[in-house]
């Protein structure tokens, strides 16, 4: 008889305890406060960007995007050069970090002696910490004159007149430019690759990586065929938010890309990124056109890096979903 | 040198086995872990076609000294063997061994089925395309062979292009099998192969063992005794890294010679 009236008891005295109660919906509330101003923020910052932004959108449409002529004299503003300027300068820097990513993080998981692999690791940690400003000044001051030394004015005079590296290598040997800008965002972003490669392939158990050494494979055959594999999409994340720090990398680049609003012609030549392009001209800009085209610029990489982000999020949850 | 794990004086008892029938002889076998004395003095034969066990409670060293046979433990810098182990007379703890060529002849299946993230079909094919350059044919053939030895083909047959991390956990271990024995290796090491299977699939598993001894040398690491009884010829019982008892199967089941083995396999520590 007691048996049945018990839980009854518990559960009646467990209700007249509102103090607990009360505590769980404050407690629940602050975190959905918390996570939902985010949110707003987010869809705020959208908005302000669509506002601020509208006039150059509503005078230029469409063409803002694909027109090349950036004249703030005469008011007229095509984004083409800057938004050209981000995208190659990024790819270009993802293509040179991800094989030197992809070493550092193999050496260190596959081959590395033991005494070597802390020096590095915490190197890579190291450079991945460096202000991006830091990066900029050694570029412009250290990087630039030596590149336009040994690698820029040899390719150029090299170049036969008319030949395909000419048409890359045109430009003023000064140094800076697309591609040294390129080289300097890829080792910005490097030391993030490579690190979270290297987790990843941490990751794989090591069962199955002693498995595929079982069957008399070697080193490069283990890392190729099988623990990369094994990482796969995880490792196409890592690139992905790799790429969307190039993108939006703002003092680095100003400082080493030439700052020219002209459609880049060459590998040399000078150019912009949307970054770079707002970061210069915001205090100068003085008709409301032009604030609000650099605001449209704004939008217009917010966009992309979304894009990219959402990109990396989406397989990253195909990987998870998988293991 | 070594005083942090003295070698006590146990008693033992190795037995002879007809010298010509030795396929891997391991000789006077010290192994390291840094400064731990993990395997000390160990001598013990392993016989052409046979199965031998290899049983003792945990940390006796076993599984260290399956993983010396193939030197899996070279992947880890501090891990190091003193020695000989001589496979047909040849010394593969001498340096200059290459390290692929003598996994490819020595195989391993490992405790817990580690599947390789690509297709049921190219899981088997891997280790074979790493040294043979089979046609579309000859693969298909030798995959089917495989797979068929290692139990698997009827359960798997319809979905050869089916990812092998897809297959229940039985299925990936014999899928582990098949890709081991797909490379033809001289001698097959199986460390717990079914300590994470079910009793049906271990069942299996035990089957296609005792199968495969017909092509291959069998050393197998098992806690569970029942299984070492049923599957191998011989057996040797490992106690703080060293070998107590070496024996046929029944001899040492059914007559133990020392303390050691006799408390052991009646359950009374271990």
């Amino acid at each position: 008889m007691s048996d049945a009236t018990l839980p009854a008891t518990a559960l009646s005295s467990r209700r007249a305890a509102p103090r607990g109660a009360l505590i769980g919906k404050v407690f629940e509330g602050l975190c959905f406060t918390a996570a939902t101003t985010l949110l707003a923020a987010l869809g705020g910052i959208i908005v302000s960007l669509l506002i601020g932004g509208w006039p150059a959108i509503h005078k230029f449409g469409f063409g803002f995007l694909t027109t090349a002529t950036w004249n703030p004299v005469t008011d007229v503003y095509g984004a083409a050069g800057p938004i050209v300027g981000t995208l190659v300068t990024s790819a270009l820097a993802l293509a040179l970090a991800l094989p030197v990513a992809g070493g550092v993080a193999f050496f260190l998981t596959e081959l590395c002696p033991a005494r070597l692999r802390m020096p590095i690791g915490t190197a890579v940690e190291l450079l991945a910490g460096i202000p991006s400003i830091v990066y900029g000044m050694w570029g412009l001051f250290v990087f630039a004159p030596l590149f336009a030394k040994y690698i820029q004015l040899p390719l150029m005079t090299a170049a036969a007149p008319g030949s395909l590296l000419e048409t890359l290598t045109m430009g003023i040997p000064n140094g800076s430019g697309i591609l040294p800008a390129s080289i300097i965002l890829a080792i910005m972003i490097l030391p993030f690759m490579a690190a979270t490669l290297r987790e990843l392939l941490m990751s794989v158990p090591i069962g199955v990586r002693e498995s595929a050494y079982g069957l008399g494979a070697t080193t490069a055959e283990v890392v190729m065929s099988v623990t990369l594999p094994y990482v796969r999409t995880g490792a196409i994340g890592a690139v992905m938010l790799g790429l969307g720090r190039a993108l939006g990398e703002t003092m680095a680049v100003t400082f080493i890309i030439g700052n020219s609003h002209s459609f880049p012609k060459s590998l040399f030549d000078s150019g912009s990124t949307i970054a770079s392009t707002i970061a210069n001209e915001f205090t100068e800009a003085t008709s409301p056109v032009h604030t609000a085209a650099l605001i449209a610029l704004g939008l217009v990489l917010f966009l992309i890096t979304f894009a990219v982000l959402g990109l990396a999020r989406l397989m990253l949850r195909v990987q998870e979903a998988r293991s | 040198m070594n005083t942090v794990n003295p070698v006590e004086d146990f008693e033992t008892s190795i037995a002879d086995i007809d010298r010509a029938q030795v396929k891997v002889d391991v000789k006077n076998l010290d192994f390291y872990y840094g400064k731990s004395h993990a395997l000390k003095a160990v001598s013990i034969p392993f016989a052409r076609n046979q199965v031998t066990a290899l049983i003792g409670p945990s940390g006796c060293g076993k599984s260290t000294l399956l993983r010396t046979l193939n030197r899996m433990y070279a992947l880890y810098p501090g891990q190091r063997a003193e020695g000989e182990i001589l496979l047909d007379g040849e010394n593969i703890l001498a340096a200059g061994t290459d390290l692929a060529q003598l996994r490819a002849k020595v195989g391993m299946v490992f405790q817990k089925p580690t599947p390789f993230p690509m297709s049921v079909f190219d899981n088997v094919a891997f280790g074979v395309r790493l040294y043979e350059n089979l046609s579309k044919a000859d693969m298909a053939v030798r995959v089917e062979e495989a797979l068929t030895r290692a139990a698997l083909w009827n359960e798997v047959k319809d979905n050869l292009k089916g990812p092998g991390l897809g297959l229940s956990g039985g299925q990936q271990q014999r899928l582990c099998v098949a890709r081991g024995v797909a490379v033809r290796p001289e001698v097959l090491l199986l460390d717990e192969p079914t300590s994470a299977l079910d009793p049906i699939s271990s069942a299996k598993l035990e089957e296609t063992v005792t199968q495969l001894k017909a092509d291959h040398t069998i050393v197998i690491v098992t806690h569970n005794l029942g299984q070492a009884g049923r599957v191998s010829d011989y057996t040797g019982f490992m106690y703080l890294g060293q070998l107590i008892e070496f024996g046929a199967t029944g001899d040492v089941f059914t007559r133990p010679a020392t303390r050691k083995t006799s408390d052991y396999i009646t359950g009374r520590f271990g």
